[in-house]
């Protein structure tokens, strides 16, 4: 029997008496791959930060080959041979490759402060090549796709002799060519002895390496065995602690015929290039790509973030001329933005100054002076809080950042509903959010869509497309390369139309960063 | 982690508190009258609150700044270009003696005076040439901050040294004087208990409370401190938002500058020129951060009240004039932290949801 690489043992903790852990026994042996999968909140995070030192477990104890393991800070973990990959990576995106590798230990010449450079690229060489990256370690960082950064962490892990290796959310960012070669050297770490964490949302990825699963939920630990014993249902299953008949909610509706969103011809020299599709009245159209597809350009230009040189944006049949976001909003267009905590949300700010930001103008009183009727405001927002079901405290008080990942993207749509849009743009709605919360997001959307809302749903995530759109269009280049009904839809045609034009794209887009 | 203690937990329900400046202020003051027992004298009260009214003009334009996640500079420049130019629109007569090599003198300004020497409009069209230059200089701030999108602080420095000089040229370093008496009432003369500066800055408070407290316009002025990209998807038209920060500011720079230069009796071409750090500092103690996104007019207020009883209170001490500022500074460190450290307070003593 292999001897344990590392044991928890009823490690329990809690913030201000809400337990975030409670008793959590687990043993991961030598060489072995562990899936940890929850919902957000269910204690992933803090079982980690317990791990990395950021937090100190009320009870229990942790072993590490054996021996107890009681760090006070990140500095204990990293020197007892523990190294995390996060989900945002901790690299400096200015500096180059051998820089970011031996920010915190350069080889150096003969014990003085000056750095062996030689010696630090020739190591560097030879790390890149372990995790398969044919790079000079010269190349800038900022050069790099999101999969080749993924690669230049696990050499920084590799360079700092990491015995344990806890990968936390590693493909949200990565094309399927890049997860997979993720994967390879994920399964070459296992064979040459090191123990892994995999902590994911994507249940077929976490099936495809794990060796082990482990499911937390609430701060428990609610079932462990080898990866053979579990199905995608069943973790979902033990994930929420019921069963969910059904990954996506059906549609009541059909979408009508009226078009509320014509897009013709739109060009953006590097972005996009002759883009027309028409959106109509309850309809749920998908937009599928790749990173770099140009699909995230193509909702920032429509509603008015970028310029566009060439073609025309039509909404409910007038011409929108140059959009702005303010234009856009008086048209009644909403954008629910890629990425939450920068473009979406006030972080700072309580999440009823979030939700009622963009229909201010709504509440305004005394003529020119623009005075807020409060109680209004906050009225409309604790209804739209209510009917969305966001789980927060006080909302005039607590503030968006203490709120779960699901629930700050409610947020973010609640401040979109409470324009009354007649065009959602959804750009990777559903990313970093947990199951539950992503069936109601869904929900949702198919009650909007009832309702006659138009919407654009944007997504990396083929299988959300297919359950949730009427129709699906595919983006590569920067073109539409194809379109989908939703009687149409077929996988594999669709990820061909995607990979379309990839390679070139690929070239240019080198060109066009160098 | 230690910190939840129980023992701790008043304390921390101070520091924590809105008002926690103000218990500040009233505790050193006590100190100080215990020590200085004239300190709560009816003069020195009255010196107090005469110090107070100006710099709060101040401020309260530097918050507005502040909040949008900027900085500014120039204010002491903008008071010292307006106080010479309202100046030279009002005073009653110059020495030719020490003017006649001015630049401007037979075009705005003579034996007789300025430029509306004598007449009844004198003063009004000083005052306004006063605000209308301040809010011009903020505005041509705000424009290449939100425009050019050029740093606030390489702007504002640079307005700071170009308006400095020009009113140092504008008058050949010489003080423009003497201002008509009903000029020189607004920062003398009083209305009972109420005096005229008093007056101008507590309606220039109300006004910044209404704005930022109740209006659009002012959750507009947060938002973009917060988060600018979020605020301009949002539809908060962020441009406008920062221009009109910078423009209040230069404004308020003038109304400060009004109560300076009526108080001095002249138009002087280095008023404010040691203000800078007190207006920032002020701002500091009173809590509104240098990151943007955070002010309230009511610490502003607490802010000046601390920094001008400490004021007060080193110039009771035997201390020359070096010293005094060294202590300065180092209160306005000591706030700096003291706000770094309320800030993990807030932090550890908000409910988490679920991992830190």
């Amino acid at each position: 029997m292999t001897r344990s690489a590392l044991e928890f043992d009823r490690v329990s903790k809690s913030f201000f008496g809400v337990a975030a852990l409670s008793d959590v026994t687990l043993s991961i042996p030598e060489g072995c791959l562990l899936g940890l999968i929850g919902e957000n909140g269910a204690g992933k995070s803090t079982l980690m930060n317990a791990l990395a030192g950021v937090i100190t477990p009320d009870q229990g104890t942790m072993r590490l080959f054996g021996v107890p393991f009681h760090p006070t800070c990140p500095a204990d973990a990293t020197r007892a041979g523990i190294a995390f990959i996060h989900q945002e990576l901790n690299l400096f995106s200015n500096l180059s490759v051998v820089d970011n590798l031996y920010i915190d230990g350069f080889p150096r010449l003969c014990r003085l402060p000056i750095i062996d450079k030689r010696k630090a690229y020739r190591q560097a060489a030879e790390l890149l090549t372990a995790v398969d990256l044919c790079l000079s370690p010269a190349t800038p960082i900022e050069l790099l796709t999101p999969g080749e950064r993924q690669l230049v962490e696990i050499a920084k892990a590799l360079g700092r002799n990491a015995r344990i290796i806890i990968f936390d959310e590693p493909t949200t960012s990565l094309t399927a060519a890049e997860r997979s070669k993720l994967f390879q050297v994920i399964d070459n770490l296992r064979r040459e002895g090191r123990t892994i964490i995999y902590i994911s949302h994507s249940l077929d990825d976490v099936l495809r390496l794990a060796d082990t699963i482990a499911v937390l939920r609430d701060g428990k630990l609610v079932s462990t065995g080898p990866g053979d014993q579990y199905s995608a249902n069943r973790m979902v299953a033990d994930m929420v602690g019921r069963e969910i008949a059904q990954m996506y909610p059906a549609r009541a509706s059909a979408p009508g015929p009226e078009s509320v969103l014509d897009v013709k011809s739109l060009t953006q020299p590097g972005m996009i290039k002759d883009i027309s599709f028409t959106l109509h009245e309850g309809e749920v159209l998908g937009v599928f790509g790749l990173m770099g597809s140009g699909r995230s350009e193509l909702a920032r230009i429509v509603y008015g973030l970028d310029p566009f040189k060439s073609g025309s944006i039509r909404v409910r049949g007038t011409d929108a001329g140059a959009p702005s976001p303010i234009r856009s909003i008086r048209n009644g267009v909403a954008f629910v933005t890629e990425n939450r905590r920068q473009e979406g949300l006030l972080m700072e700010a309580p999440v009823s100054e979030n939700i009622d930001l963009s229909s201010l103008r709504r509440y305004a009183r005394y003529g020119s002076a623009r005075i807020i009727d409060r109680r209004a405001a906050l009225k409309a927002a604790r209804q739209m809080a209510e009917s969305l079901q966001i789980k927060s405290g006080s909302i005039d008080r607590h503030r968006a950042k203490h709120l779960s990942g699901g629930n700050q993207q409610k947020v973010v749509i609640a401040k979109w509903l409470l324009t009354d849009p007649g065009i959602l743009i959804l750009d990777e709605p559903t990313r970093g959010i947990d199951v539950g919360a992503k069936y109601e997001l869904y929900s949702i959307i198919n009650d909007l869509a009832s309702r006659g809302t138009a919407i654009l749903y944007i997504s990396s995530e083929l299988e959300e497309l297919t359950g949730m759109c009427d129709r699906i269009l595919v983006m590569s280049n920067g073109e539409i390369q194809a379109q989908f009904r939703h009687s149409e839809f077929d996988q594999e045609s669709v990820l061909q139309a995607a990979f379309r034009g990839r390679t070139t794209a690929n070239q240019t887009e080198a060109n066009g960063e160098n | 982690m230690k910190l939840d203690n129980t023992l701790l937990r008043w304390p921390k329900a101070v520091v924590l508190s809105n008002h926690f400046i103000l218990v500040l202020t009233v505790l050193f003051f006590l100190v100080m009258w215990g020590i200085y027992p004239h300190m709560a004298g009816r003069r020195n009260l009255a010196n107090l609150l005469s110090n107070t009214w100006p710099l709060l003009a101040l401020v309260l334009g530097q918050m507005f700044v502040l909040i949008v996640g900027g900085i500014d500079l120039s204010q002491t420049s903008i008071m010292a270009v307006t106080s010479v130019l309202g100046a030279m629109v009002m005073a009653t007569s110059l020495e030719p003696t020490r003017f006649a090599h001015n630049p401007l003198w037979g075009v705005l300004i003579s034996e007789q005076g300025g430029w509306l020497s004598g007449s009844p409009w004198a003063v009004p069209v000083a005052v306004l040439s006063f605000v209308v230059a301040g809010a011009s200089i903020g505005l041509l701030n705000g424009l290449a901050v939100a425009k050019l999108r050029m740093p606030p602080f390489m702007v504002t420095l640079v307005t700071m040294s170009f308006f400095s000089g020009l009113a140092i040229y504008l008058t050949q370093s010489e003080n423009v004087r003497p201002l008509p008496d009903s000029f020189i009432a607004i920062g003398k003369g009083t209305l009972g208990p109420i005096s005229p500066p008093m007056l101008i800055v507590v309606v220039l408070a109300l006004l910044a409370f209404v704005v930022l407290d109740r209006s659009i316009l002012g959750r507009w002025f947060y938002a973009v401190g917060q988060n600018a990209e979020t605020a301009k998807i949002s539809g908060v038209p962020t441009k406008r938002v920062i221009v009109l920060a910078y423009a209040f500011s230069g404004l308020c720079a003038a109304v400060g500058a009004i109560l300076y230069s009526a108080r001095l009796e002249a138009g002087r071409p280095t008023l404010g020129r040691n203000l800078l750090l007190d207006v920032i500092g002020a701002a500091v103690i009173g809590g509104i951060s240098l990151f943007g996104g955070k002010g309230k007019v009511l610490w502003a207020v607490y802010g000046v009240l601390f920094f001008v009883v400490l004021d007060n209170s080193l110039n009771k001490m035997p201390l020359d004039f070096y010293s005094i500022d060294i202590i300065k500074g180092a209160v306005i460190l000591l706030a700096a932290l003291l706000d770094a450290l309320r800030t993990r307070l807030s932090l550890y003593h908000a409910p988490l949801a679920g991992a830190p």
